[in-house]
């Protein structure tokens, strides 16, 4: 857990440029971490290549937060 | 004009406008993936004299309209080439026929090779230029998408509808410095124009102010300076090859 939860971070962090105490599991992509839809897309499908899995966009689109994020890749490995 | 090193896909690359695109882009250094419909032989030429440009290239077969064989095409390409600079959406077809004549799957074929084409083939590719920030994908529209015109309900319809799907993608993919932009030629002279009859040929002449037909070269050199850094700061736009038919 603390190790997905440690290289999602750092994707996030890489990613949209917010600072690493803003990841919390509870954060929204959207409302906390200041994502748009394009960001998302691209954050997924920078976790498919980092944790080598498909995320549906089904899938997708049920992730809102940090913790949906690391619950949805626990959940696949 | 910067493109020395830039890989390419060229879609319906075998003949007419794609072919010279694809031949344009490779005379000033980028490498290319041919793709074609029906006529391997075409394409294997095409291919043969890139590679006596001195740049790479490949065939691949692939109807555009198929969501699976384009997304295996778009990985074959990535794959082989490492990245992917730009796409050029070319490949079309006509049926045409009166709107009162023209039959459902004429309309079909139409839409589905020259619109949702587009629209699978740009999805295909852009998850890898939105990871590059880079990408450029120029759409061959047509002057009849802006004017209409009689007898082409089908292919107008399609054409009309890549310079919304042109519009929309530059806005979508703007932030990842990827640039869409459409080329739309007017009468250029191909295998079709060339079997007109001399009266229909005058007639067309007559409404083009440059007063002759445009070359497949005319529509090459543009796509090749929207592929290039030159045109950077230019998205979303539809460029008419015409000769000033449509103003």
């Amino acid at each position: 857990m603390a190790e997905v939860l440690e290289r999602v971070t750092k994707i996030i962090v890489d990613r949209l440029g917010v600072d690493e105490s803003q990841v919390t599991l509870e954060a929204s992509f959207k409302d906390d971490l200041g994502a748009d839809s394009l960001d998302i897309v691209e954050l997924v499908m920078e976790l498919e290549d980092e944790f080598d899995m498909e995320i549906s966009d089904e899938d997708a689109e049920k992730i809102s937060t940090v913790g949906d994020a690391v619950n949805y890749i626990n959940s696949k490995k | 004009m910067s493109l020395a090193g830039k890989t390419a896909l060229v879609t319906g690359a075998s003949r007419g406008i794609g072919r010279e695109i694809a031949l344009e882009l490779a005379s000033q250094g980028v490498n290319v993936a041919v793709n074609f419909a029906g006529s391997e032989a075409k394409a294997s030429e095409v291919v043969d004299e890139i590679k006596q440009l001195g740049k790479d290239a490949f065939a691949i077969q692939c109807n555009v309209s198929d969501a699976n064989a384009v997304a295996e095409m778009v990985k074959t390409t990535i794959d082989y080439f490492g990245r992917l600079d730009i796409l050029v959406n070319n490949a079309g077809i006509t049926k045409d026929n009166l709107l009162m004549r023209m039959k459902e799957e004429e309309w079909d074929q139409v839409i589905n090779i020259n619109l949702k084409g587009v629209f699978l083939v740009t999805k295909a590719v852009t998850r890898q230029m939105m990871k590059q920030r880079n990408g450029r994908i120029i759409n061959i529209a047509s002057i009849v998408g802006v004017s209409g015109n009689p007898g082409q309900a089908n292919y107008v319809a399609a054409k009309a509808g890549v310079i919304g799907l042109t519009k929309t993608t530059a806005r979508e993919l703007a932030s990842r410095n990827i640039t869409v932009n459409a080329l739309a030629p007017g009468f250029i002279t191909t295998d079709m124009t060339d079997t007109l009859p001399d009266h229909v040929r005058a007639e067309m002449l007559k409404q083009i102010p440059l007063a002759r037909f445009g070359e497949a070269k005319d529509v090459a050199k543009a796509a090749a300076f929207l592929a290039s850094d030159d045109a950077a700061y230019i998205t979303g736009q539809t460029l008419h090859i015409d000769g000033g038919m449509v103003m």
